[in-house]
């Protein structure tokens, strides 16, 4: 591919971007006071979209086929355990990546 | 002070985007793009499963018109990232279309419940860890695309990371909701949409079911999540 056509992609990719965030601001974020319901939808929003993206990082895992998402389980709980125990997110991320690297590379 | 805060807060990210970085770095230098490329990307674009997909989009000379519906696709849930911050970033001034362009899944986990410390200024804190944040990712991804082949340690299984990061996000929400039945729609719904959609193309329904079902539940989450809302503003 040339070179120009490259950059030309990479310009795309960036604008579309930059056009999906700016987006809700352009369209809500005026001086107008923001619709009631809007409002309601970013108070709840995150809490939903925390839960979907979670998911999506483990969307590859194949549960039909050996392990059966053995390490993925193993290394989320963990994760869960241990930020309930110590409430400490570096460490709750640490350990849980190395938990599930050595599960990968050494067990499954 | 609010500086050390937000240097705090972003060290998980910290963590994760120059892994992940280096990742696109290494990635994107063995498909024949330079270090400038990397850079460039990650300044501009500033996306990170989007990057990824767009080494595939590059190495595979994809036509410009698949490269936007791709992006529009892949980056959709941004939508709702801006949606949710649009009181929040109300009032930023010259910062706002920064924070704005900076919103990445990431930087988001971090500001979206919107409570920072006493002595901590909410909006130096939304900076900067806006900021911090996209430094580590340039700073990881051409890192990558330098020394991208000099790596021998085995590195299969790192992105855990970004899971663990979200996993440890939503228990801190989790515990801080009085009514957990958000959460609980956002896993539901997704999962229901995997199993239907498959792996590559569920982000979209399930963003528009989950949408559809918070509207519907309007009547009953509105008043519990108002209270909770405001104390954390």
């Amino acid at each position: 591919m040339s070179e120009l056509h490259s950059a030309l992609m990479v310009a795309v990719i960036a604008l579309v971007t930059l056009l999906l965030r700016s987006l809700p601001f352009m369209v809500f974020g005026g001086k107008r006071k923001t619709p009631a319901f809007i409002t309601y939808l970013s108070n709840v929003l995150p809490y939903a979209i925390m839960g979907m993206l979670v998911v999506y990082c483990l969307r590859g895992t194949k549960l039909l086929a050996a392990p059966h998402g053995l390490p993925e389980l193993i290394a989320c709980m963990a994760v869960v355990l241990l930020h309930l125990w110590k409430r400490n997110t570096l460490l709750s991320i640490a350990l849980g990546t190395m938990l599930y690297m050595f599960l990968v590379q050494a067990i499954f | 002070m609010s500086i050390r805060y937000a240097f705090k807060r972003s060290l998980p990210v910290m963590a994760g985007y120059l892994v992940l970085g280096m990742g696109f770095g290494i990635l994107l230098e063995a498909k024949g793009y330079s270090v400038v490329w990397a850079f460039v990307m990650s300044v501009f674009i500033y996306a990170g499963s989007m990057q990824y997909v767009a080494v595939d989009l590059l190495a595979g000379g994809a036509s410009l018109i698949s490269a936007a519906l791709m992006t529009l696709m892949v980056n959709a849930r941004h939508l709702f990232y801006g949606i949710s911050m649009i009181d929040r970033y109300k009032d930023m001034g010259a910062k706002k279309p920064y924070l704005v362009f900076a919103l990445t899944d990431e930087t988001y986990s971090l500001v979206c419940s919107g409570d920072v410390p006493e002595g901590v200024d909410q909006k130096k804190y939304f900076f900067w860890v806006s900021l911090m944040n996209q430094s580590y990712w340039v700073i990881g991804s051409t890192a990558g695309a330098l020394i991208g082949s000099l790596l021998v340690f085995n590195t299969a299984g790192i992105d855990f990371s970004m899971t663990a990061l979200f996993i440890v996000v939503f228990v801190e929400q989790w515990k801080s909701a009085e009514n957990h039945l958000s959460a609980v729609i956002g896993v539901t719904v997704s999962v229901i949409c995997l199993l239907i959609f498959g792996p590559d193309s569920f982000l979209i329904p399930s963003m528009i079911a989950i949408a559809a079902v918070l509207t519907a539940l309007r009547k009953i989450l509105d008043k519990k999540e108002d209270g909770e809302g405001n104390e954390n503003e």
